[in-house]
């Protein structure tokens, strides 16, 4: 752990981010470089371009989705500390995190809740703390190939909010997201095991 | 089950009485031969002849590849056995059985796998395939953990085995044998590679993650160097004899292995770039392209073995390296031929070995029995392998980014299969120096059906036994389907992001190299592209560019595109699985098809309860099964030597790249317009749905005639309508391309919600605007539907929704509404728009000079022929049904 240590001095506020996001030096540092080089004028900060000039996301069907979640609250930039904090929720959990967490700190954002809620801000693309039936169908569009025709379409989000909606008020709150998905790992699943 | 299993060894063995008949006019041939010869030349001229000694070694040849070839079409009638039992044991069962009737008819083996024949023509094709299908990004991804395992893992199990069984010689368990140290090291190294050839068709069939199927795979055709290093060593040793080995001569084995290697490699990498700079120049004789391609391999591999040198390295490089610049120089159909033929001289090759393994085997001069020996041959082989990898991975663990797993572990170690170059190798050994050789091709043979057979048969149940146990089985709800695989994309786009897979400092630096010198040298000029230089291009390309290159492909005549070729094959290869026309059908057809996919969860969920609902259920769930995209995991890189599935995949990307291009190219017009375009988005997508449903269920296209027409006429009205409001918000030159397909994009904004103007003040987010959009269709204006909104816009929305949605040709009413009610908003949102249009302007700091702008547009154009994806992408919005 504390080899890196003069290296990641190169991080800007590493310590800080550090504590926050739980990476590791090595990691912080890893990711670091990749927010330069993905940073196509050194300005310091990424734009959307900057991300949407990644290849591989072009052909993802929810990577501008995933790439709006970087820029929040309709901002045009995202810097460091908070390009690793979107990061952050794909740490994968490890047993310290879990055993000797201190309860007056913040839940660390690799939790479960944070990961649900992850994925959940994406689906929720008005904020209102619901997946309404409108965006579930726009989700399910983005995933489906077009030989699905819209009836279908129709009637699979129907179910699909359906299936989850506990209080009948037709579209899926945090809570029933969060119930709908509970048999699920999402610790394993929703990890990447390279972002210590 | 049973029943069908013994269908295999019975077609096999009709076959093999089929060929048997064509056996008999060759004994014949032969035995007449000599007699008859001198007969026959009084008799004068003779219409007819029979000149069977004539054709005999091409015809039999043919023949063995058609009884192979047809033995494969036998086993494939069942789809049971080949999922249970791998297609190369059958075909060694079917070798043996075939090679029993042969020695029943002759008693003489007459046809075996010499190594000539096997290293010669066999081999190549193989190796070369593996080389030029293979996923260069994860194999020199993994290129040190392959590496470590094809040297020292080889090395390991090679000096293991050999010195085992040498100790085991020793404390006196095989009885007496004519053979020391030497005869059993060369006998390890010969058995310890693992077999590119049974290692594939094995795990083929077994789907393991794709970074385990690539260090299994990359091993075992690296570690050929290997083994060739080792076997020459050894094998010059024996001959040598041992007292005479110095240390000298150990060094020099040391050293043969580095200039062996490399050597090979560089001998590919040579023939690669001379393939590559050929293939610039086929353009006039197209014809012959893909033969280069083969010969040019094909030379790679013959000079390094003249050069003693790895051969297999050699072509393995060559298909390698050549393949980026190979694939984008020739023509498409030279391409398909290329991989139609690499893949058919592959798989045939590889169906000609495991038949010929079986038929070898019925040869009793060669069978020497040893118990102890083949016993404790084949358990050195797995426990040293075993522990050989445990070793390895331990230590690569400690440097590796993806950590390879216990289960990883098992897989491997059971997975390595040895198979025909082990044969070939002990063939060639001289019985003249090694005394056992029989032995030790026994013992070869036996260690082959082992692995290949038993091993083959059993290491998908331990897959699947080992998986199973890891997450328990459990019926997974709608919604678990949809947000896991939600969650898959998630997770790759976030390993790009991050840069886990994408992010290498020696990669970049290649890529540098090569988009500035190598691709210039190596590829035309008009195919110096890919798809990420599309994706720049498409960045380079400022906004303005963007949408008049669109508009410009608009005035060309979209009702021209309509019709032309380009649109009717996208139809048809999105169409090319049978699809139902109404949804009634789909039911019937969902539940007929493809039972085999989700068949335990229809089952269950037909035990439970039966009822209509349960099937609208089951149907869903076989849509989403059917139709969720597949994350990156699950199809990319994966090497298949029988299959070529690129296409389903380069259709999933193609369509996922135009709806993630229009959208975007949407956000630029929204960020100029000021005005929110998911909805558009949203629209656009739901009219090329209903063009294609349309297009699918009304095979004549008659309806689809008239609607182009009409809406074409809207539009233009439309234009006339909105053109005068649009212009004082931008300068002159803008608007001669822009403002066409702007005004496009305003009306069906306008139609489809009231939300416009206030999509101005959030523009670009996507964030919070939906909101509106959705609030505004879904239910009527609430309090949060902006205040200024028209009362027209009530009427053209759900006018236009269903017109669009359900295809039925477009009412002149909603146009009309939509044009009156865009000059109205037009008025109003002039204002807003202009700030938001200034906002734009800023944000362009860091565009392209104007000047550039006819070669970017030009570019993006003259990329259209070879890869279509952003025009089409582009223009086939804008087609409009």
């Amino acid at each position: 752990m504390g080899s890196g240590g003069s290296r990641a001095a190169q991080v800007p506020d590493a310590e800080r981010i550090r504590r926050e996001t739980g990476f590791s030096q090595a990691t912080l540092l890893r990711l670091y470089h990749r927010f330069r080089a993905l940073d196509s004028n050194k300005k310091g900060y990424l734009s959307r371009m900057d991300l949407q000039q990644i290849g591989a996301l072009a052909v993802n069907p929810l990577g501008d989705r995933i790439i709006d979640s970087f820029f929040p609250d309709g901002s045009l930039r995202v810097e460091f500390p908070d390009f690793a904090r979107v990061l952050a929720h794909f740490r994968p959990v490890d047993d310290e995190d879990t055993g000797t967490r201190d309860p007056m700190q913040p839940e660390p954002l690799n939790s479960r809740m944070n990961k649900l809620r992850f994925a959940f801000q994406l689906y929720d693309l008005d904020g209102d703390g619901k997946i309404s039936r409108h965006e579930m169908l726009q989700v399910l569009r983005l995933m489906v190939g077009v030989q699905v025709t819209e009836e279908q379409l129709e009637s699979i989000t129907d179910r699909t909010v359906q299936e989850a909606d506990e209080d009948g008020d037709g579209a899926v709150s945090f809570l029933e997201f969060t119930k709908s998905l509970e048999k699920m790992n999402i610790e394993q699943k929703m990890s990447i095991r390279i972002l210590k | 089950m049973s029943r069908r299993g013994a269908l295999g060894p019975g077609w096999g063995l009709l076959l093999a009485l089929l060929l048997a008949l064509g056996e008999l006019p060759q004994v014949a041939g032969v035995e007449e031969e000599p007699g008859g010869g001198g007969h026959q030349d009084s008799e004068g001229f003779q219409v007819v002849t029979f000149k069977w000694d004539h054709v005999q070694d091409p015809y039999i040849i043919a023949l063995w590849i058609l009884v192979a070839s047809v033995a494969k079409i036998g086993f494939h009638l069942s789809h049971k056995v080949t999922s249970v039992v791998p297609e190369s044991a059958l075909l060694i069962v079917v070798g043996l059985v075939l090679g029993g009737i042969v020695w029943a008819a002759e008693h003489i083996a007459s046809f075996t796998l010499t190594p000539t024949v096997f290293f010669f023509y066999l081999l190549p094709p193989i190796v070369l395939d593996a080389g030029y299908f293979m996923p260069n990004r994860l194999f020199f991804g993994n290129l040190g953990t392959i590496l470590l395992y094809a040297v020292i893992g080889t090395v390991w199990n090679a000096a293991t085995t050999g010195l085992s069984l040498y100790g085991v010689f020793l404390s006196g368990l095989m009885g007496e044998l004519k053979t020391g140290l030497l005869d059993f090291l060369l006998f390890g190294s010969l058995i310890a590679a693992v077999d590119p050839v049974a290692v594939l068709a094995v795990f083929e069939e077994v789907h393991v993650n794709e970074v385990l199927f690539i260090i299994v795979f990359g091993e075992s055709l690296l570690n050929d160097a290997v083994t060739v290093v080792l076997y020459t060593v050894f094998e010059s040793f024996v001959t040598l004899g041992g007292d005479k080995v110095t240390g000298v001569d150990c060094v020099k084995g040391i050293v043969s292995f580095f200039v062996v290697s490399l050597g090979g490699t560089l001998v590919g990498v040579v023939f690669a770039f001379l393939l590559s700079l050929v293939t610039r120049f086929t353009k006039h004789v197209r014809i012959i392209e893909p033969g280069f391609v083969f010969v040019i391999s094909y030379l790679s591999y013959l000079t390094s073995e003249m050069l003693s040198l790895s051969a297999i390295l050699a072509i393995t490089f060559c298909g390698i390296c050549c393949q980026k610049y190979v694939k984008a120089n020739i023509s498409e159909q030279s391409a398909t031929t290329v991989r139609y033929t690499m893949k058919m001289l592959a798989s045939g090759a590889e169906t000609i070995i495991f038949m010929f393994l079986g038929i070898s085997a019925v040869n009793p001069e060669i069978w020497e029995w040893n118990t102890a020996f083949v016993l404790l041959t084949l358990v050195f082989i797995s426990v040293y392998r075993a522990i050989g990898v445990v070793l390895q991975t331990w230590i690569l663990n400690r440097y590796r980014m993806v950590q390879l797993e216990i289960i990883d572990q098992v897989v491997m170690s059971y997975g390595g299969l040895r198979g025909a170059v082990a044969f070939a190798l002990v063939v060639l050994l001289d019985e003249e120096k090694v005394k056992e050789k029989n032995l030790f091709v026994s013992t070869t043979i036996i260690v082959i059906y082992f692995t290949v057979i038993f091993q083959g048969l059993t290491i998908k149940p331990l897959v699947q036994w080992l998986k199973v146990k890891r997450s328990e089985h459990r019926e997974p709800k709608l919604n678990e389907k949809l947000h896991g695989r939600a969650f898959d994309h998630i997770l790759s786009a976030i390993e790009d992001i991050s840069g886990q897979i994408g992010h290498n400092y020696l990669r970049d630096k290649w890529s540098n190299f090569d988009r500035k010198f190598l691709s210039k040298i190596l590829m035309r000029r008009s195919a110096q592209k890919s798809r990420d230089r599309i994706l720049n291009v498409f960045h380079e390309l400022n906004l303005k560019d963007a949408i008049s290159y669109v508009a410009e492909g608009e005035r060309r005549g979209s009702l021209a595109f309509i019709r032309s070729p380009s649109t009717d094959n996208m139809v048809n290869v999105d169409f090319s699985t049978p699809r139902p026309s109404t949804v009634e059908a789909s039911v019937s057809y969902l539940l007929r098809e493809n039972v085999s996919a989700v068949c335990l969860d229809m089952q269950s969920l037909e035990q439970r309860r039966r009822s209509i609902r349960d099937t609208e259920d089951m149907v869903t769930h076989h849509t989403l099964q059917q139709y969720l995209y597949k994350p990156r995991q699950e199809y990319k890189h994966l090497y298949s030597r029988h299959e070529l599935t690129q296409d389903e995949d380069e259709k999933q990307d193609k369509e996922i790249f135009h709806r993630t291009m229009r959208k975007r190219l949407e956000s630029f017009k929204s960020t100029k317009l000021g005005i929110n375009q998911n909805k558009k988005a949203v629209k656009l997508y739901k009219r090329e749905r209903a063009q294609k449903r349309r297009n699918s269920s009304i095979p004549n296209g008659k309806l689809p005639m008239e609607s182009p027409i009409h809406n074409f006429t809207i539009k233009e009205k439309d234009l006339e309508l909105s053109d005068p409001e649009e212009n004082p918000n931008y300068d002159a030159e803008e608007m001669s391309g822009g403002i066409e397909f702007l005004a496009n994009v305003t009306r069906d904004t306008a139609t489809d919600s009231p939300s416009g103007d206030t999509g101005s003040d959030v523009p670009l987010t996507g964030r919070t605007s939906p909101r509106e959009v959705l609030q505004a269709t879904e239910k009527s204006p609430r309090p949060l539907a902006p205040p200024p909104a028209p009362p027209t816009a009530q009427n053209p929305a759900p006018a236009a929704l269903p017109d669009l949605e359900l295809g039925a040709g477009p009412t002149s009413e909603a146009g009309s509404a939509s044009g009156t009610w865009l000059e109205r908003r037009g008025l109003q949102g002039a204002h807003a728009r202009s700030a938001a249009a200034r906002r734009v302007h800023s944000r362009r700091s860091f565009q392209r000079p104007r000047a550039r702008r006819r070669p970017a547009l030009l570019k993006l154009a003259s990329l259209q022929p070879s890869c279509h994806e952003p025009p089409h992408g582009l223009e086939q919005e804008e087609t409009p049904l």
